[in-house]
């Protein structure tokens, strides 16, 4: 499949998911009365639209608001304002079904309970479909994820790191969800495994036309995977675009720094830039005007106010220099 | 940068270890041989159970005692036979001839005292100085690792810095007695990509300035193409290929190197299927008798059922490969 099919498919498909200026924030200490001292702004605006079958990628670095935004989809946090619209649903049903894969599935994994029941977890803790048939669901989807039906009644600990990706794989697909947050899929994996694992998720993908969000700070995992990505830094997307083009092109000085960084076969290490900041500003009290100031080395009239994004439908960025 | 008419710092010759177990004993390493010259930056690569951490902290002693069995082989650091060192020699030789970097630097550092006060701690142990002169030479150290306010850092507690923060200060007090060997045992895996540029570039300034070797544990193909002079390749707990970085990652000789690079998703087109390994990295309690690879190789053959040497690949005793393929020249 080249690139171009898929981006011809992830534009016309139906949008399932959109975000509307979504803010979170979490209250960090309270006075002697109970009231909130400070907070911590988790995420600080983020407009974003999710299509049916396209991957998502989602880089930044740590205290970014990578983690808060997937635990915002999953429904573990609820938005402080804004509003997260489900378009459209595809079962039909009135609850939205989301389902993660974590970063390790050593400890993501139930160690007491034999896989199979693993796997259908999300299918028993939403109760609608049949006790009895369980287990042949169980069988089906580890087939369809390389783990073969005779290891249903093994234990977690009875697998290899690779194998119990894909029990967590498995247990993300057996209740057909309409999205599927990757968390850090293998950066606890192994580089053959690695490759075994971003395979079999590209299969499932085109075999089931499966939406995945994919949050990672690996940026060629990203550019492998991905349709389209944003990259988020201090809670905002300050690019968003498609992979080729964010990626390849990238506008926004931030992203430039971050591609800068990656270490890449062959490319010499260079010595500038040694004294640089290279810590986000901390978000209990937000920097004023474009967050990205203190940081960047374009940096002219006009940043002390805040950035809106700019530019067209295949590739925004929250920068009024490079907009 | 490779100064090859010195001797070595770290010697390892033909090292096999074990660790006893019920039943079958887990040979953790097989006949691993490897060198670090004065000054080099010297790379280990290999997955989950290839032994390089291992080879690390063995080279450190730091292995519980009586928990593993040397079977063959030896080490030696700075010409003294670090395997019948005495625990008081392991003391003066730890931390001052050579230092050690641990992946995780909160677990690294004493979560319940200062910073100032643990590298006042080491640097007194080891230089005999007074304590108003150790925290000028502890400031001195965290200044050339281009942090603003060393005597604010001096006076925090681990949990007060961030991750990158920690392994700065880590690298400052591995730096304090002028090591001539560094072992980096994945420096920086538990940090971001902007962070881990700038921690590997400091490592590096202070090391060529210094003279100091580094021996880097990493699984990171890039990072080490980026950051060594020379590489080695383990798998089962041996080494199957090394030779100068720029060769081995430009022109992989042993079908293992071949298909970690090949695994990497920059060297297909995105969308692609990558290239894999098919198979699992063979129980170390039970390995096969012929070459350990055999089993998940796209090129086996019946020679395979032996195990394969070390050999020097075109006369160049830097350049090995354990393979019974013929030489394969870059088309």
């Amino acid at each position: 499949m080249n690139i171009a099919a898929i981006h011809t498919v992830t534009d016309i498909a139906p949008e399932i998911l959109r975000l509307n200026d979504v803010r979170v924030r979490f209250p960090v200490s309270n006075d002697w009365l109970g009231r909130p001292k400070g907070h911590a702004h988790a995420l600080n605006g983020i407009d974003l639209e999710v299509r049916a079958g396209e991957t998502l990628g989602i880089v930044g670095e740590s205290g970014c608001g990578k983690s808060t935004l997937a635990q915002l989809l999953m429904g573990l946090v609820a938005p402080t304002s804004g509003e997260l619209n489900w378009v459209a649903r595809k079962n039909g049903e009135g609850r939205n079904n989301v389902q993660i894969v974590f970063q390790d599935p050593q400890s993501s994994l139930d160690p007491r309970l034999p896989i199979w029941k693993i796997i259908t977890e999300p299918l028993s803790a939403r109760g609608n479909a049949p006790r009895a048939k369980m287990r042949d669901i169980a069988a089906k989807v580890a087939s369809q994820v390389g783990i073969r039906p005779e290891y249903l009644d093994r234990f977690p600990h009875q697998f290899s790191g690779g194998q119990r990706q894909r029990i967590a794989i498995a247990r993300a697909l057996s209740s057909d969800p309409d999205i599927i947050v990757l968390d850090e899929p293998t950066s606890a994996l192994d580089i053959s495994v690695q490759a075994q694992i971003l395979n079999l998720l590209a299969e499932l993908q085109r075999a089931r036309n499966l939406t995945y969000i994919l949050i990672s700070h690996n940026v060629s995992v990203v550019r492998h995977m991905a349709n389209r990505v944003a990259v988020m830094y201090l809670g905002q997307i300050v690019e968003l675009g498609s992979a080729g083009q964010v990626l390849d092109q990238p506008r926004h000085p931030y992203t430039r720094l971050l591609l800068e960084a990656v270490p890449r076969l062959g490319v010499p290490l260079h010595a500038e830039q040694i004294a640089a900041p290279t810590e986000l500003p901390g978000n209990r009290q937000l920097p004023e005007g474009c967050f990205f100031r203190e940081r960047c080395n374009l940096c002219t009239g006009g940043c002390e106010k805040p950035q809106a994004m700019k530019g067209n439908e295949h590739h925004r960025v929250r920068c009024h220099v490079k907009g | 940068m490779t100064m090859h008419s010195s001797t070595p710092v770290l010697t390892i010759n033909n090292l096999s270890l074990e660790f006893p177990a019920y039943k079958n004993n887990v040979k953790a390493l097989n006949g691993v041989s490897l060198h670090v010259n004065p000054g080099e930056i010297v790379g280990v690569v290999g997955e989950s159970g290839s032994g390089k951490s291992v080879t690390a902290m063995l080279t450190m002693r730091l292995l519980p005692e009586r928990s593993y069995r040397i079977t063959e082989g030896s080490l030696s650091m700075l010409n003294r036979d670090m395997l019948a060192a005495s625990e008081k020699e392991l003391l003066q030789i730890r931390g001052r001839d050579a230092a050690m970097i641990f992946q995780e630097p909160m677990t690294a550092l004493n979560p319940t005292r200062r910073i100032g006060r643990q590298m006042l701690d080491v640097i007194i142990h080891h230089q005999k100085i007074s304590a108003s002169d150790a925290r000028q030479k502890a400031i001195a150290l965290l200044r050339d690792m281009h942090i603003a306010s060393p005597e604010q850092v001096l006076e925090s507690y681990p949990f007060e810095l961030s991750g990158g923060m920690r392994q700065r200060v880590m690298i400052a007090l591995a730096f304090s007695c002028e090591p001539q060997l560094l072992i980096a045992d994945e420096p920086t895996t538990a940090l971001d990509v902007t962070v881990q540029r700038q921690v590997l570039l400091l490592l590096r300034e202070k090391a060529r300035q210094k003279g100091t070797a580094i021996l880097l544990i990493t699984h990171d193909m890039a990072l080490v193409s980026q950051f060594c002079d020379r590489v080695y390749v383990m798998y089962t707990g041996a080494v199957v290929e090394q030779g100068c970085t720029n060769e081995v990652m430009g022109n992989p000789q042993h079908p293992y190197t071949q298909g970690l690079l090949s695994g990497l998703p920059e060297m297909v087109e995105p969308g692609h299927p990558l290239m894999t390994i098919p198979g699992q990295v063979p129980n170390l309690a039970s390995l096969p008798v012929g070459c350990t690879f055999e089993e998940r190789c796209p090129h086996s053959m019946p020679v395979c059922a032996k195990r394969p040497n070390l050999v020097s690949i075109n006369g160049n005793d830097q350049r090995k490969s354990a393979c019974w393929l013929p030489v394969k020249e870059l088309s």
